[in-house]
This record gives C-alpha cells, sequence and structure tokens, in this order.
C-alpha cells in the first residue's frame, strides 16, 4: 500500500536533481543580474555602435530624400544640392553640422572644414546653386565624395568592422584591400597575438619546473617560496611595470649589472622595445601560469610514479604516460588564463614597448580617448573580444579543458 | 551635571555637523588640467589669487589632454568639471562633437584683443608656447642650431625623442627636406606632401624614442635614454631653472602653438566659470603665468606687464622669432584622424 503513495525512486532522484540544479542558481541570481546589467548591457552598447552610426543620416533628411529620387551614380543633379544645402543650414541652426562633418571626414579625409564652408555659405544664401556650393567644396564635385556620402546615409554599417580587418567597399558589391599605407589593424592583431604567444611560452617554462619544484619542497619552503611568487602578484600592476622601467632603462640597474659583470661591452637598450616589453609581460603574468599548474601538480599522486617505475618505466616514459597527462589541464588552464591576459595589455606597452610594440588594446584606447571615434573602437573591440571568445570555446571543445571546473 | 555634558556633546556634533556642510554652501570651481610643471605654474599665476579674490574654492583634477574623458562625461550627464585646459586642435575636435561649449565673449572680453588665432568658438587662449629641440649640454659636445638638426644623425647620433603624433613631426620633416615654412601645409595637404615627410621620418625612425606627455622630455634627457629630444619649451626651461639640469633649448625652426582653456558642455558652475576666463583675460592678470613658466601671454596688451627678466625665456621673444612656423588647426582638424592612422600605420611598419 506503501508504494502507492511513495513516489517512484527514479521521479524522487529526479525531482531532487532539479531543485539541486535551480537552488544555486537562485542563489547566484543577483550576481547575475548584476554582471548583466552592469557588465552585458554597457558591453553590448558600446559594441553596437560598431554597426549602428545614425549621424549622416540623421542630419541629412532631405538629402536622403532627393537622392532616392536621383537613382543615378555619381555627382547628383541640382536637386539634391538644394536639398543638401538645407540640411546643413538646418545642421548649422540646430549645432549638429559639426558632428556630421566630423563623422564624414572619418570616411572621406579633408571633407570637415569644406563641409563647414558650405554650411556657412548655406546659412546666409538661401538661393545657393550647385556651382557655388562645388567651387566652396571641390570634393562636392567628386563621385568618391557622394558614394561616400550615399553610403553613410544607411543607419546600419559595415564601414567600421571592414576597416578593422584593413577592407573597404570598393564597390557597390565587391571589397577589396585598403591602401597599404592606411592598413595597420591586421598587423596590430598578429602582432599581438605573436606576444601572447610568446610571453605563454615565457611563462610556462618559467612555472613548469617552479610548479614542479614547489610539490617536491618541504610544506614550509614551499609557503616561502608561495609568498614570492603571490607577493608581486598582489602588487599593482602599474608599479610593477614603473619598476621594470627603473631595472631596464638605458642607465638602470641590469644594464651597469651587466657592464659589472662583462657580459655585454655596450648598454643595450632594453626600454622601448619588444625584448623589454616580453621580459615584463612574462614577470607580471607569471603566477597566472603557474597557480593552476601547482594546484594540478599537488594532487599527482606520488605513488603512482612510484609503481610505474617499479613496473620498468623509465623516468622519461614515466613522465610523458604517467606524470604529463595528470598535469596538463592545470598547464591548459594557466596558459589560456595568460594568454587571453596578455591580448588585453595596455599599460605596459605604453610604457616599455616601442612605437611597434603597441598592441591592439592601445589602439582601442587611442581612438576612444583621442580620436573621440567610438565606432572604430566598438569595431576593434567585437574582433578582439570574438576571437578571445572563440579561442575559448576552441580550448574547452577540443582539448576538453574547463576552465570553471578547474576551481 | 550629567545633563549639561550631553548637550556640549550635542552642540559640539552640531557643530561638527555645521563645519562639514560649510564648504558645500561657498561655492566651488573645479578645472582639469594637464598636470606637471605647467598646472603648477597655473596654480600659482592664477588659480589661487582667483580662489582669494572671488571667495570660492578651487579643485583642481588632472588628466592627459585627451578629449574620451570629457566626451565620457557629458555622455553620462555627469559632468564634475567646470572648465578644462585643451591643445588648440582639441579645441576644433571638441567644438564638432558638441562636447564642448560655445564661448560667449561678452562674458570674457573683447575678442580682437587676442592674438589672432587665440580666441576661437569653443576655447580660449591662456599662452602661447613653442615646440622645440633639448638637449643635454654634457652629453652633446657641439651644440645643434636648429630644430631640423633632429634629422642629422651623421653628425648628432644616438637615440633621439620626438612626441609620438603627426602633428609637428610631419611639419617638421617637411622643412629639413626644404620645403620653405609658408608652404609647409600647402605640400602637407597633398598626398605627394604626406609621402615626402613620412620618407623623411623614415631617415630616423630606427633612432627614434616616442613621448606621450609632455613630462617625459626633460626624464628622458635626464636618464640619457636619448641625446636630445623635441619638447615644449616651458618643461625644459622647469628643468634648468627648477632642477638645475644642464639643458639647452633651441629655438630656430620652432613651431608656435598655443594652450586653450575650455567649457564643457553640461558644466554645473557656468557664471564662475565665465568669471574665471574674464579675470585671466585681464592684461595684468593675462601676464602672470609668464613669472611661473615661460610661456607667453595671449592678449595683445599683456606684453607691457610680463616681468624684464621672462621675456627673453619665451617663445616669443625677436631672438627665437626668426624661423618659426605657426600650428594650423584648421589643417589638422581636417587631415588629423586620417594622419594619424597614416602614422600608426608607418609606426607599425
Amino acid at each position: 500500500m506503501s508504494s502507492i503513495a511513495m513516489p517512484t525512486t527514479k521521479t524522487w532522484i529526479s525531482a531532487r536533481d532539479h531543485s539541486d540544479s535551480l537552488r544555486p542558481l537562485a542563489l547566484a541570481a543577483p550576481l547575475l543580474l548584476l554582471l548583466l546589467f552592469s557588465f552585458g548591457a554597457p558591453i553590448v552598447a558600446l559594441l553596437s555602435r560598431a554597426v549602428y552610426e545614425p549621424t549622416i543620416a540623421n542630419a541629412l533628411p532631405l538629402t536622403i530624400a532627393a537622392l532616392r529620387q536621383d537613382s543615378g551614380a555619381g555627382v547628383p543633379d541640382e536637386a539634391v544640392f538644394r536639398a543638401f544645402a538645407i540640411d546643413l543650414k538646418d545642421g548649422q541652426a540646430a549645432g549638429t553640422v559639426y558632428e556630421f562633418a566630423k563623422n564624414l571626414n572619418t570616411r572621406l579625409p579633408g571633407a570637415r572644414s569644406q563641409v563647414l564652408r558650405v554650411a556657412r555659405l548655406a546659412a546666409q544664401d538661401q538661393a545657393i546653386t550647385k556651382e557655388a556650393m562645388i567651387k566652396a567644396a571641390p570634393l562636392l564635385g567628386e563621385e568618391k565624395s557622394w558614394s561616400a556620402i550615399r553610403v553613410g546615409t544607411n543607419r546600419f554599417t559595415s564601414f567600421f568592422l571592414l576597416s578593422a580587418f584593413d577592407l573597404r567597399w570598393t564597390g557597390q558589391w565587391t571589397i577589396g584591400a585598403v591602401p597599404a599605407d592606411q592598413a595597420v589593424f591586421l598587423r596590430v592583431f598578429g602582432r599581438t597575438f605573436l606576444i601572447a604567444t610568446l610571453v605563454t611560452l615565457a611563462t610556462l617554462a618559467l612555472a613548469f619546473p617552479l610548479a614542479y619544484l614547489m610539490t617536491n619542497l618541504r610544506p614550509a619552503m614551499a609557503a616561502i617560496v608561495l609568498v614570492l611568487v603571490l607577493l608581486p602578484f598582489w602588487t599593482s600592476i602599474l608599479v610593477r611595470t614603473a619598476a621594470w622601467t627603473v631595472i631596464l632603462q638605458k642607465y638602470g640597474i641590469l644594464n651597469d649589472l651587466m657592464l659589472w659583470l662583462g657580459v655585454t661591452s655596450d648598454r643595450i637598450e632594453l626600454m622601448y622595445s619588444r625584448t623589454g616589453l616580453i621580459i615584463a609581460m612574462t614577470h607580471i603574468q607569471l603566477p597566472f601560469t603557474l597557480l593552476p599548474i601547482y594546484s594540478v601538480m599537488r594532487s599527482v599522486q606520488p605513488s603512482q610514479l612510484r609503481a610505474a617505475q617499479s613496473l620498468g618505466g623509465r623516468p622519461f616514459t614515466v613522465f610523458r604516460r604517467i606524470y604529463l597527462p595528470q598535469v596538463m589541464p592545470g598547464v591548459l588552464a594557466g596558459c589560456l588564463l595568460t594568454f587571453i591576459l596578455c591580448l588585453g595589455y595596455y599599460i605596459t606597452p605604453v610604457l616599455i614597448g616601442g612605437a611597434s610594440d603597441q598592441l591592439i588594446s592601445n589602439f582601442i584606447a587611442n581612438y576612444v580617448n583621442a580620436e573621440l571615434n567610438w565606432e572604430m573602437a566598438a569595431a576593434l573591440s567585437f574582433v578582439l573580444l570574438a576571437s578571445t571568445l572563440g579561442l575559448y570555446i576552441t580550448m574547452t571543445r577540443y582539448l576538453g579543458l574547463d576552465l570553471f571546473k578547474m576551481g | 551635571m550629567k545633563s549639561v555634558c550631553r548637550t556640549n556633546l550635542l552642540a559640539l556634533a552640531g557643530a561638527a555637523i555645521i563645519c562639514q556642510l560649510q564648504p558645500v554652501g561657498a561655492e566651488e570651481l573645479t578645472i582639469m588640467a594637464t598636470g606637471g610643471a605647467w598646472q603648477a605654474a597655473l596654480r600659482q599665476a592664477w588659480f589661487e589669487p582667483f580662489a582669494k579674490k572671488a571667495g570660492v574654492k578651487f579643485n583642481e583634477q588632472e588628466y592627459t589632454g585627451e578629449l574620451g574623458k570629457i566626451k565620457a562625461m557629458v555622455e553620462t550627464g555627469n559632468v564634475p568639471i567646470d572648465l578644462v585646459t585643451v591643445e588648440t586642435s582639441t579645441v576644433l575636435q571638441g567644438c564638432d562633437a558638441g562636447v564642448l561649449i560655445r564661448i560667449d565673449y561678452s562674458k570674457v572680453a573683447d575678442r580682437s584683443r587676442f592674438l589672432p588665432g587665440t580666441a576661437l568658438d569653443c576655447g580660449v587662449g591662456i599662452d602661447v608656447y613653442g615646440d622645440v629641440l633639448a638637449y643635454d649640454t654634457t652629453v652633446l659636445k657641439e651644440a645643434p642650431t636648429s630644430v631640423l638638426d633632429i634629422f642629422d644623425t651623421k653628425k648628432f647620433p644616438g637615440k633621439r625623442a620626438m612626441r609620438k603624433a603627426p602633428a609637428q613631426n610631419l611639419e617638421w620633416a617637411l622643412m629639413a627636406d626644404g620645403v620653405p615654412i609658408a608652404e609647409v601645409y600647402k605640400v602637407l595637404g597633398t598626398p605627394d606632401g604626406v609621402d615626402r615627410a613620412f620618407k623623411k621620418l623614415d631617415t630616423i625612425k630606427k633612432d627614434i624614442v616616442w613621448w606621450d606627455a609632455g613630462a617625459q622630455p626633460p626624464q628622458l634627457l635626464a636618464s640619457k635614454e636619448v641625446v636630445m629630444t623635441t619638447a615644449w619649451n616651458g618643461r625644459i626651461q622647469s628643468a634648468i631653472d627648477q632642477d638645475k639640469r644642464p639643458f639647452a633649448i633651441v629655438w630656430d625652426n620652432q613651431i608656435v602653438e598655443y594652450d586653450m582653456i575650455a567649457i564643457p558642455k553640461g558644466a554645473k558652475n557656468l557664471d564662475l566659470a565665465y568669471k574665471y576666463l574674464a579675470y585671466v583675460a585681464q592684461p595684468d592678470v593675462g601676464a602672470q603665468l609668464g613669472r611661473f613658466i615661460p610661456y607667453g601671454p595671449v592678449l595683445s596688451d599683456s606684453t607691457p606687464f610680463v616681468p624684464k627678466d621672462v621675456l627673453p625665456k619665451l617663445p616669443t621673444a625677436p631672438d627665437h622669432m626668426k624661423n618659426y612656423l605657426v600650428g594650423d588647426v584648421e589643417f589638422w582638424g581636417d587631415h588629423g584622424e586620417d594622419l594619424v592612422k597614416r602614422f600608426n600605420a608607418w609606426l607599425a611598419q
């Protein structure tokens, strides 16, 4: 009888499973909401700037309507110019013409002052002719200007994302490379990934033997070594970078030491060079690679290694077949962590790297701070974020690594 | 006894609250400037005297001179500053982007009293400075005689520092390549001219260390990281006068520029900000900055008030004005973004 009242074992377990998976989620809800609103939403809002750019469309309502009538390509007729003049006049009155001019200047270098000049004329003279406008702004008489305006009137744009890959629209349906003297971002992305790779390998080369040493030290000694590793970890990245400046500069400690020891005969240039940058970044990133490796190495049972050896395994075979597979998750996690963090380095390249060692973050910062071209910054950020996520997904999928499970 | 004690305590607590409230009641003016020896000079010459005279509290902030920070303030509607110092090219950019307000000159001073190019729509000039060449006299045996000597790696071997920006460097490159000063911007406005300038910079590219902040050139010279550097004249003069550094300035072919002050859109103490602008635009007050850092006044009627011993150190001293170029703001407004991108592409190669 009682078996009827009781739920079956199976449903009982699945019900418990269900509430078990929901409860932690409910506990984490405040954090998830915070992340969504303070982290996710602003990122989406900023990144959307890479594809949504309504400035030109908002500034030229009449011109857009007139251009729709004028179907031909190239320099349009008098009617479009008249609409353009009225739009500029309105923009001049509303104070929005400046932002339009600056925006057009991004796509059409040199357009800024010419547009503003025409806007001033249009505000004074209601009946300004096409001829007079082209005289004041020679760019308006050129085909490329009007194709830039036509493209710009579209609120959704691929201009910035294409620019992030050094590409541009060369015709209505064709995409080509930008001129060589304007191509910069592919090289910078390549450099960012190269430096991140080199730093990751350097930290691995240092961290692996060190972590092994720490697992085999007496606990008291291991604790001291751990503190020595962590001490710089707790110091601000800016302070550590500044400290490296003192060490690496031409008349700095390292050069003094090497001259005194007779290692070098002349002072070598370490500041503002890639070597210096990689040295400093390796130092800053070392704990990030080391700690996951160390935590995994500690969990490897020495008895397994001894068993393998007693069964006749040579030291290298034991290392390769017993030890390495067990510590591999830690190695991969540490390397991935360091690699991803390196992709976003900003202050160290600024202070220690040379002009040709600036990473993608430096360019994003330049577009945000100096150029006020947040659309371009958003496009570059999008590419960086997408490639980082892509890398993470590839690593977790194909190498069976899960950072969340690493703890 | 007990009750008296309690009243005393209450009175004390009340007094403490009143004391804390008082500064909030007083008028405050917040300015953001680009720091270093220059901001210290601004403080002594203008901030402190104005605060005393107007009975206001003067708050200071520092930034690197990039508009992004102000744009973020304006876009989020949270503008904690009332005044900001900017370079001329930045004024134009901030004006276009709607980040800086258009100055109402009727509340400042007669626009005609300013030197040409120093009373802009969105920014009021505050001083004249020179982009010059500086070197350490104990390092260079032979003194350079022109800024353009920075391109001569045969006569002056070693690393040299330049500002990490195309502005000034491209102008100097063309001047060093033989373009007459009057035609520099005309040539630089053509694709061939830009190619020519970059080609000239190519010749010294591997010897250049790049600086970002105005405080860096004196540091680079002091640490002997470079043998010569382009710099803002006041920063070098401060190192000579105050830190007793053995530096010297080369004035021939200097580029003359203006520092500006502007009001961000949404500034909370607009009236007080205008009062400050009007205060600095008085002939005698306008000349005060020169006493603390050798930058010249932008008001044509300020010159008689500049102390006699300061005059020869100014960029506008007759000895320094034999060969000079005035930076063209409009040119950089048009071509700035394009040339910066090209400059970055060139740096990366």
